[in-house]
């Protein structure tokens, strides 16, 4: 892949004195596309006109790769477009996102994938690779054209009714079975429908009791989550646990890896950080599938994180307009952004407190995302000869979460107002500066 | 105090506060004229969701004897599939300068977040499954009538525990009245995490409606929807009034001083029996009756009081 024509690439850019991971303090030259060399030579072999920029204590990660993003388009241009949500993922340190099919239409075609795909060309800020539909309107009765998608420019690899759960076990099967041929994933919002009924809009529980509102109890994920490692053990295929939220949730995941299955599980930073005692006021900001859980929850949750039994971190960014969030707390529509803040909450929850090595958010946050999604010129480490996709951490900046500051069209942040340690300064993709201190490439 | 969202905002004084001055309203329910002036001048828009004859007649009565006009509006459902936001809703009705909206609402929290949008009072005239603030307040005055004080008196509430506004205004009411609760439903019944609730706001949980009959002083029974047989939480109606129905039988076991209390609209031959109903003991009619002057009550403490002057 190549930056298109009326984009041009950034000058020749030397990023002097970064900490560039398990490498220590190094220069990297990135030329073109590409990362034309690291270490301390690097100065040396920086053409004639080459920009420098001094990054002493800061952090080089490989771009980070969101699998798990909505952009609303096609459908809701007014809560989100590929390009507002694609600004808004360059600023977040994003140099991928995979955009999930919960969209007007589905995207359950070749051609509503190409249209995404190519509207992410377009805007040119990240790539923006479609989730493939599992079912056809993600209706859960038939299977959607997954060979076609995946045979498509789009080259789609990653397949989920997210929103919904692949309930029927046949189902889930047929689907685990069809994408082996071309290495394809599912990725199952877990959540049986029958233990979670439709008015149910958070975590079951005392204070679901007290609040008067119909909860879902963690064993309609868990239930789902453990039928599903079976399924995969029993086709051999690769499935991927969308948005992780129980204690329960991960026991199953760290058994099911010790068994050799081949699973793989995303957690939420909401999910690492936040719990439900914010619902108390019934703010809808809040209000988000799975539920925000207990704190023990949490615990379990930035445990298996920190350990591997959760492979990586997604955003399940999910913006909504106004008027679908204004609503009853049951009413309002479910879901939170996350692009923007992904990566600060990830750096003062995990990295601050010592949970994880700036190393370990590589992995969580790119490297192992990029694998999941086979998406080949991503999370490829900073050496020489990979494609110029990084992004510069600040980890010791604070930042104060302005909802009215943020780069998607829609506003129900639950960060709003929080203080976070660790910004993103730079992110590049091909060697294209796409976003720097809060600007987007065209604005800088 | 200027909202009435929760029983859980109410101290013991707030709530003794709001019974003390019903008992004089309820005097005035007496009179040939029953009109007071105290709120001439005042609009009071009764906002109902959600239909409720019982309670929106009542709060309008109550409105219409202290002088504040009184409107009604009905906002069947929700204003979800208009495409226009609740907050929308209730800031257009705010705009037209009421002083209070009275809030029916089939979502739990709706009043909560409708008080958090707008610059009126709120009263929360029952939410979803969360709380009925002045259907428990006229509960606790009704049974103060009849057993005097509440402390130490042993309440149980009996029923659908799970899906009852009643049941979360009810126990915290009168547990801050320093009365002993009791719960009595088949589990599928009690709400989520009642084990943890219980022990931390100090109240029983039971599944033996014949063990605790004996020992309390009231009874309240709360309705119980014969649809909830489709939705797996019991059997069948005749499992249900034979495991926890107020029957005949078990009308023997009470104590003679002890009273039966309903809010309505009561399944007879489900939870309670014609003979529980109609009994001498049963106070029905008298929650009915005190449900206007409560709320009388209610309306002066917000709109009349200090502070609402201004
Ligand atoms: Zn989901």
């Amino acid at each position: 892949m190549t930056p298109t024509a009326h984009q041009p690439t950034s000058p020749p850019l030397l990023i002097r004195g970064g900490d560039v991971l398990g490498q220590g303090v190094q220069d990297v030259l990135v030329v073109d596309s590409t990362i034309a060399a690291v270490g301390p030579d690097a100065a040396d072999e920086a053409p004639q006109g080459a920009q420098r920029l001094d990054a002493a204590g800061m952090v080089v990660l490989p771009g980070l790769v969101d699998l798990h993003t909505h952009l609303r388009e096609p459908g809701r241009e007014d809560a989100e477009t590929v390009e507002s949500g694609s600004q808004a993922a360059a600023l977040g340190g994003f140099t991928a996102v995979l955009a999930m099919a919960n969209t007007t239409p589905v995207t359950d075609t070749a051609e509503v994938a190409e249209t995404v795909w190519d509207l992410g060309r377009r805007a040119g800020y990240v790539d923006v690779h479609p989730v493939g539909a599992v079912t056809k309107g993600l209706a859960g009765e038939e299977l959607a054209e997954l060979g076609l998608m995946a045979r498509s420019r789009a080259r789609v690899r990653v397949f989920s009714d997210d929103g919904r759960c692949v309930d029927d076990p046949r189902l889930m099967r047929r689907a685990l079975e069809y994408v082996r041929v071309f290495d394809g994933v599912i990725s199952q919002h877990s959540q049986d429908p029958r233990l979670a009924d439709g008015v149910a809009c958070c975590h079951e529980g005392e204070l679901s009791g007290r609040l008067g509102l119909a909860g879902w109890p963690a064993v309609a994920e868990e239930t789902i989550v453990a039928r599903d490692v079976m399924l995969a053990k029993h086709t051999g295929s690769r499935v991927h646990v969308a948005h992780v939220s129980t204690a329960g949730s991960v026991e199953v995941l760290r058994w099911a890896k010790a068994q050799g299955i081949d699973v793989t599980a995303e957690v939420t930073p909401h999910h690492l950080m936040l719990t439900q005692d914010l619902l108390t006021g019934y703010d809808p900001t809040f209000k988000v599938n799975p539920p925000l859980r207990p704190a023990e929850d949490a615990q379990a949750l930035r445990e298996a994180l920190a350990d591997g039994t959760i492979d990586a971190v997604a955003t399940d960014h999910a913006p909504h307009a106004r008027q679908d969030k204004e609503h009853a707390f049951v009413d309002a529509a479910f879901g939170m952004l996350g692009l923007e803040t992904a990566l600060p909450v990830v750096s003062t929850l995990m990295v601050q407190e010592g949970r994880m090595s700036w190393t370990d958010v590589a992995r969580a946050m790119s490297t192992t995302p990029a694998r999941i999604a086979r998406l080949t010129d991503q999370g490829q480490g900073i050496r020489a000869g990979a494609p110029a996709n990084l992004t510069l951490v600040d980890p010791d900046r604070r930042v104060t979460v302005d909802r009215a500051r943020s780069r998607s069209l829609s506003r129900n942040n639950p960060w709003h107002g929080r203080e976070l340690t660790g910004a993103v300064h730079l992110t590049m993709l091909r060697g294209r500066v796409t976003a720097r201190e809060g600007l987007v490439w065209g604005e800088q | 105090m200027k909202h009435l969202l929760s029983i859980a905002d109410l101290d013991r004084e707030e709530i003794l506060a709001i019974l003390d001055t019903a008992i004089s309203m309820h005097e005035v329910q007496g009179r040939d004229v029953k009109k007071l002036p105290t709120l001439r001048g005042r609009t009071i828009i009764n906002f109902f969701f959600e239909d409720s004859t019982r309670t929106r007649a009542s709060f309008e009565i109550a409105g219409k004897w202290m002088s504040a006009d009184t409107i009604n509006l009905t906002g069947k459902g929700t204003s979800v599939s208009k495409g226009e936001s609740l907050r929308d809703t209730v800031l257009t009705i705010d705009a037209m300068g009421v002083d209070m909206m009275v809030i029916r609402h089939p979502a739990s929290g709706a009043p909560r977040q409708i008080a958090d949008w707008v610059d009126c009072s709120i009263v929360n005239a029952g939410d979803g499954t969360h709380e009925h603030p002045s259907q428990a307040l006229l509960d606790a005055y009704t049974l103060r009538r009849s057993l005097g004080d509440l402390d130490g008196r042993h309440v149980a509430i009996v029923g659908d525990l799970t899906h009852s506004r009643v049941l979360r205004s009810n126990l915290l009411c009168l547990r801050k009245l320093g009365a002993e609760v009791t719960l009595v439903a088949p589990p599928t019944l009690m709400p989520a995490g009642i084990a943890g609730w219980a022990s931390t706001d100090g109240f029983t949980v039971s599944y033996d409606l014949d063990a605790v009959l004996p020992t309390v002083d009231a009874v309240m029974m709360l309705r119980v929807q014969r649809e909830r047989m489709s939705g797996g939480y019991f059997p069948t109606a005749k499992e249900y009034a034979v495991t926890y129905g107020l029957t005949a039988r078990r009308l023997a076991l009470l104590q003679d001083h002890a009273v039966i209390a309903h809010p309505g609209p009561m399944n007879r031959g489900l939870e309670i029996s014609a003979e529980a109903a109609d009994a001498a003991r049963s106070l029905v009619l008298d929650q009915v009756s005190a449900g206007v002057a409560v709320r009388m009550s209610i309306l002066y403490h917000l709109l009349a009081g200090e502070g609402s002057a201004q």
